[in-house]
């Protein structure tokens, strides 16, 4: 028997081609992908440990002159395989806009300020229980190109690793009740409106802090193992 | 227990903030190798917000093993792991060294092989592909390769020599660069 992992589930992925977010048009591949079976190399992860994050990395409102703008939060969750394995001590990056929906970066702006108390990125690892913690601002919606009028709604980008290459994920953190989530492509990638309600986090008074900062909780589920015979 | 699986999404452009470079380490004794190339779109245009994220074995073909008990060690064990950016002409430069032959399932053994993950604007999850090695031998018998069409294989083989290769990921059209389902 061999360990590999649950291919995607139908309906929780989305495809590479996906003609409302226009830049899949001259990106996404156009021959058919050759299946990959999972050795070694797929099954296989970085082993993280204490050194890999700094004490102070899950607070991206902190190591600057003053407070960031905006409104603090707090946001955090469980990282699970789907299976509802916890993924234990592994690292959780994010990144995100400031509170008025620009990113410290050069190809960002000039739709809105730089605030120069916030950088908006953070590092956590995840405990045995597979939960994570980061204290930050709300990040503000953006104007893009990618149709008339398009605004992406407020997001945070989030980075897994996992235990194994295969159980890679990049995906974005979305707010409760934003407007502007119907009309974003990106967020509408996939068909499956319980897939789709998973990227959005929910108020979490248990994580707020009063008079300081608000919370929101986020799960993610990764892909989980199962066994296989191997084939001989 | 069955959870749904979280959706993938976008790096986006701005994806460098969070996702710093990472150096390959290179084991004692390991022979340095250079990979440069490009990532080009459909138009053969230059992508200059690709991020790209290397897995490789070590030098005997082994990977790290997380321990079993669960207990979280004081020092990460990254070998094997790098992300680089692509430039403003999609220009990419890899630091890596030759890996060992990775055990195949069922047996024999693997090509030395980097696995590859490329995520970008305009890519809603990311890409996996594998970079092989030219002149290796065991390239003809390697079970992957061998399920890649003939004619597209060369798309995963890395050109030059001496430890300074060049290998280019062309998104679409003729010459596109083999990705897998993984």
């Amino acid at each position: 028997m061999i360990e590999v992992y649950r291919r995607s589930m139908q309906g929780t992925q989305p495809e590479y081609r996906f003609p409302p977010y226009g830049s899949t048009a001259k990106r996404a591949p156009t021959k058919l992908l050759v299946m990959l079976p999972h050795t070694l190399s797929e099954t296989t992860g970085p082993v993280f440990g204490h050194d890999s994050v700094k004490a102070r990395e899950f607070d991206l409102t902190a190591g600057h002159a003053d407070l960031p703008l905006g409104k603090r939060i707090v946001v955090s969750g469980r990282v699970l395989d789907d299976g509802g394995k916890p993924v234990r001590h592994t690292l959780v990056e994010i990144w995100q806009a400031n509170s008025a929906g620009r990113y410290r970066h050069p190809n960002d702006g000039p739709h809105s300020p730089l605030d120069p108390n916030f950088t908006g990125c953070g590092r956590a690892m995840t405990d045995a229980e597979g939960r994570y913690r980061f204290v930050t601002i709300e990040p503000g919606a953006y104007p893009w190109r990618n149709h008339y009028n398009a605004w992406r709604p407020k997001h945070i980008h989030f980075s897994l690793w996992g235990e194994a290459f295969t159980q890679r994920l990049v995906t974005q953190m979305y707010f409760p009740g934003d407007p502007l989530l119907p009309f974003d492509p990106i967020f509408n990638c996939v068909t499956d409106t319980k897939a789709r309600d998973r990227l959005v986090s929910s108020l979490d008074w248990e994580a707020t802090i009063p008079e300081s900062a608000i919370g929101y909780r986020f799960d993610i589920v990764l892909r989980g193992r199962h066994a296989t015979p191997v084939e001989r | 227990m069955s959870l749904q699986q979280s959706t993938s999404q976008t790096f986006g452009p701005y994806f460098h903030i969070g996702l710093k470079p990472i150096a390959v380490r290179l084991p004692a004794g390991a022979k340095p190798v250079v990979i440069t190339g490009r990532v080009l779109d459909g138009d053969g245009k230059p992508v200059s917000d690709a991020a790209i994220e290397t897995w490789q074995a070590d030098l005997t073909g082994a990977y790290p093993v997380p321990s079993t008990d669960g207990s979280y060690p004081a020092t990460s064990t990254l070998a094997g792991l790098g992300r680089v950016p692509t430039d403003a002409e999609g220009r990419f430069r890899i630091d890596t060294y030759l890996p060992g032959c990775v055990a195949a399932p069922g047996g024999g053994l693997q090509a030395p092989h980097i696995l590859v993950a490329i995520g970008m604007r305009g890519l809603l999850k990311h890409l996996v592909t594998r970079i092989y090695f030219p002149g290796e031998a065991a390239n003809a018998d390697d079970p992957v390769l061998k399920l890649v069409p003939a004619d597209r294989r060369d798309t995963l083989i890395a050109r030059g020599a001496s430890g300074e290769l060049q290998w280019d990921v062309v998104l679409q059209g003729a010459g596109e660069t083999v990705f897998f389902d993984c």
